[in-house]
């Protein structure tokens, strides 16, 4: 059984091989190589030439893309749609939870963002807690089951909160919850330095756990008979982040906060975070620039909470310009809204901030990949990267411009004219089932009225 | 004084063996359906048969038996013998009670014992004391020193009932909490709770059912983190045992924690998963919890069949077919999603069966037991074959759950639990004529209320009392 099996795979494999694509002609936004009028070759889902003279091989598919624009796949470095739960909101340090593993694949808004141009995104735990659940990154591969969509190469990262999320909770009147008696203080913290504090008293007993593993592998090397450690679940992530094999993405939106985060980052020796929703990170920029830390932030959202009151729409251009990684992101959670206008939000930061084109192309597409060192394999239109392209109808950084053609591993997995076509034919099929389950139930309807 | 002592329990012992060994030929009951065309469900049909039953074991089957003069014999001409139907996973024979929320147990004998819902069905939900979970630590909704073993009670109402519709045997199962308890394979007759079961340890039942806001964990993904957990600690003390078992001297004695040895030598978990994603998540679970799973409330296995089939993982369909709640608004449009699962739920069956896969069924959310077998009909009306539908309800749960020695198919040397029917279960016209558990007969009681006069002739009313 098991050899045509093998044999099978191996035809597949070999199918994929001659499967070729050629995007021929359009307007090539590389990001990091420049903007030229070219085209790209695609074999194997990489990209295997790009430029403006490429060599056509035999039987490859050709794509006219003259008048068109192609971008590396957008990708969104803050995001919470398709998964089934998101915030485990019960405990102050939820570490322990991951969000993977409430992947949903049928969820529609992959398929949303995707044709918004989206290839890649990161679904993060919510931020009900200092120190929240486990993230994950994926690809937007509509139509995989969860383990085909995840990107097994993204470092694994940690979602953390400050302010009024983590501590809300926690507010003397409390939250009102139907059935309990009264109301009660329900989690620690509840207030700001109460945040830092289960912050740093994590972080410390994630060291005394990583002492207590050590101590045992000693004993243990020495021939001792000895009981390992309790395995903990909650503080394994926080070891890892510890040992730099975790990355943190951190939630924080006033000055002085960010400032109390980046000393403990300093103390427990963290590096590499990334700051989300930051708004008033431009006030700290210097600080941030310093420490090698990165921002992913909104084009121009504020007002909507007490802590966004001091936004400016300068902030992704100041940060910038003073040498911190800046990524646009949409936090979107349920329907993928801005997710599918991402290039509309990169286009802000050079009305605002004057930044050249490709440096707004890279705020939602290279930058973020840095940030979840996913670089190497996407980001940029490059030989040898995944080929996660997106045609657009017009220049990308146009409010007018709408996503034709979306490519993931050089698959294609959008096309606004089969979308299209494809709709009456989907809307048809549901009427039809519609009356054939109407007509079951009334036809069961007189057996259920006996008696039975 | 220890001798006399160990001279009187050989003693007693002898005296216990000698009455028990050469067991009076008079004491052997035997009984006999003759006649009947029997569905051994294992074997091929055999049109005009018999099947000798002795003290509650079936003995022989087959179209020529010699039955013993003193045997009761029934008049099997016209009727059909299949094995007793198995409910793969249910709550008849346990107190009912309401579901209690996932709170906090209690971690072994540090917290006073808290009873569970079940065993406290007269006080009235809102008395419970809610406790709030700060974390795995407090083991939250954990009852694994829960038993549905102890709990079985034959004065439960639905026992009849289920009876009434051919079923012989079920694999009961706690409910309360998230890491609900033990559940047992009990059989539907019997005097005393003791009889009724089978075997006491049919697997474990866990639930992803969210404290919502009121403690850990409050998500499926907090749950499911906290089930690994748990196995984690568990193995963390069965380790602690050992060594202290090898040097109680030099090694502390580890704290009793009542809920990890409950989780010692579990042999299955159910785990639920309507859905392929929630199957993918749930195979993954048991595979890293290590113990071999269950699947149940399996809502969509017309899609599910060639990955389950992949991963060998069993099943028990939710046969209570999706449909569109009563009381729905007609405004509200469903989505096309939604239209297809409702139309293709029913070929889950025939789906599962022809991919290979094994599966059984539940009574779960259904009114009534015999409402189990017309939603299998529909199935039939669907493609499915009518051995597979029945083997589903026999010889599949009895594999699924270890005891196919024992029961789900008519074979000799098997518990001689049998239905007795007019004609073929899945038929509307069919009625239960008798069922034998453990070779004791039950006729049908009557089903309240009766149907009008006039009406098709369906329930069981003009067959009551024959033999009573």
């Amino acid at each position: 059984m098991r050899a045509p099996v093998l044999a099978l795979t191996l035809f597949a494999g070999a199918a994929c091989a001659a499967d070729v694509v050629v995007i021929q002609n359009g307007t090539v936004h590389t990001v990091t190589k420049g903007t030229f009028r070219g085209s790209i070759v695609i074999r194997d889902g990489k990209i295997a030439d790009v430029g403006e003279k490429v060599l056509t091989p035999p039987g490859a598919r050709v794509v006219d893309a003259t008048g068109k624009h192609i971008i590396p796949g957008i990708i969104d470095a803050h995001t919470h749609i398709a998964l089934d739960s998101i915030n485990e909101s019960s405990v102050s340090v939820s570490s322990m939870v991951n969000v993977a593993e409430m992947l949903n694949p049928e969820s529609v808004s992959i398929y949303r963002a995707m044709a918004g141009g989206v290839t890649v995104c990161n679904s993060m735990h919510g931020s009900a807690n200092s120190i929240g659940g486990q993230n994950v990154v994926f690809k937007l591969r509509w139509g995989a089951d969860a383990r085909g969509l995840i990107f097994d190469r993204a470092k694994p990262s940690l979602k953390m909160a400050l302010g009024e999320n983590p501590k809300r909770q926690g507010s003397p009147q409390g939250l009102q919850i139907p059935g309990l008696q009264s109301p009660q203080n329900l989690r620690y913290p509840g207030t700001r330095m109460g945040v830092e504090d289960v912050i740093r008293d994590a972080f410390t007993r994630a060291r005394a756990y990583q002492r207590e593993w050590k101590d045992y592998e000693a004993r243990r090397a020495r021939g001792e008979k000895a009981l390992p450690p309790r395995r903990d679940l909650q503080l394994e992530p926080l070891v890892e982040v510890l040992e730099g094999k975790r990355l943190i993405h951190a939630h924080c939106y006033r000055a002085d906060e960010i400032l109390m985060l980046l000393r403990v980052f300093d103390d427990f020796n963290i590096r590499g975070v990334t700051l989300q929703h930051a708004l008033e990170a431009y006030k700290v920029a210097r600080e941030i620039a310093e420490r090698g830390h990165a921002v992913s932030t909104f084009s121009d959202w504020w007002s909507y909470k007490v802590e966004a009151y001091d936004a400016i729409p300068y902030n992704a251009a100041i940060l910038h310009r003073k040498g911190v990684l800046v990524s646009l992101n949409s936090d979107d959670a349920g329907g993928a809204e801005l997710m599918r206008r991402l290039n509309a939000e990169a286009a802000k930061v050079m009305k605002y901030g004057g930044l050249s084109e490709d440096e707004a192309l890279a705020m939602i597409t290279i930058n973020p990949a840095k940030q979840l060192q996913i670089d190497p394999w996407v980001g940029s239109i490059e030989p040898g990267k995944d080929a996660d392209l997106v045609i657009y109808d017009r220049h990308p950084l146009s409010v007018y411009a709408k996503v034709e053609k979306v490519f993931i591993d050089g698959r294609q997995y959008f096309d606004r004219d089969e979308d299209m076509s494809r709709r009456p034919k989907i809307e048809a099929e549901k009427e039809g089932l519609r009356r054939k389950l109407q007509d079951q139930q009334k036809q069961a309807m007189p057996q259920n009225r006996r008696p039975s | 004084m220890r001798k006399n002592f160990l001279a009187a329990i050989t003693a007693a012992l002898m005296a216990v063996f000698i009455t028990w060994l050469p067991a009076p030929a008079e004491s052997v009951s035997w009984t006999a359906i003759r006649g009947a065309r029997i569905v051994p469900v294992n074997g091929p049909v055999i049109e005009k048969g018999t099947v000798l039953i002795r003290n509650g074991v079936i003995a022989a089957v087959g179209p020529q038996v010699d039955v013993p003069a003193s045997a009761w014999v029934i008049d099997g001409n016209g009727l059909t013998v299949y094995p007793g139907l198995i409910d793969a996973l249910s709550t008849w024979g346990l107190p009912q009670a309401a579901q209690a929320p996932a709170q906090t147990a209690g971690r072994g004998a540090q917290q006073p014992p808290q009873l569970p819902q079940q065993q406290q069905p007269q006080q009235p939900q809102a008395q419970q004391p809610q406790a709030r979970s700060r974390g795995p630590q407090d083991r939250p909704g954990t009852f694994t020193w829960v038993k549905a073993a102890d709990q079985v009670q034959p004065s439960d109402s639905r026992l009849a009932s289920a009876r009434n519709a051919g079923f012989t045997s079920a694999v009961t199962f706690p409910r309360q909490g998230i890491v609900a308890g033990h559940g047992a394979i009990i059989n539907l007759g019997g005097k005393t709770a003791g009889e009724m079961v089978v075997l006491p340890e049919a697997g474990l039942y866990l639930a992803l059912r969210p404290s919502g806001y009121t403690g850990f964990p409050s998500t499926p993904m907090g749950i499911m983190a906290y089930f690994r957990q748990l196995w984690l600690d568990a193995d963390h003390y069965r380790q602690a045992l050992a060594l202290y078992a090898a040097d109680p001297v030099n090694i502390p004695r580890p704290a009793h924690d009542r809920a990890l040895e409950g989780l010692m030598g579990v042999k299955r978990v159910l785990l639920p998963a309507p859905d392929p994603i929630q199957m993918e998540r749930m195979v993954k679970l048991a595979a890293d919890l290590k113990t071999p799973a269950v699947l149940y409330g399996v809502v969509r296995g017309y899609e599910m069949a060639e990955r389950l089939r992949a991963t060998g993982t069993p099943v028990i369909l939710n046969v209570r077919w999706p449909a569109r709640e009563p009381g729905a608004d007609p405004e509200q449009e469903e989505s096309y999603r939604e239209l297809r699962i409702r139309d293709l739920a029913p070929t889950s069956p025939a789906a599962l069966s022809a991919a290979g896969v094994k599966w059984a069924v539940s009574s779960d959310g259904l009114e009534t037991p015999r409402a189990v077998l017309r939603a299998l009909k529909q199935s039939i009306d669907r493609g499915l074959r009518r051995e597979d539908a029945l083997r589903a309800l026999t010889l599949s749960a009895a594999e699924i759950y270890g005891v196919a020695d024992r029961l789900g198919s008519i074979q000799p040397g098997k518990a001689a639990n049998l239905v007795v029917a007019t004609g073929d279960l899945f038929d509307d016209s069919t009625r239960v004529r008798m069922v034998f558990i453990d070779g004791v007969r039950y006729l049908p009681e009557p089903e309240l209320p009766q149907p009008p006069a006039g009406a098709s002739g369906r329930g069981p009313s003009s067959e009551r009392g024959e033999d009573q």
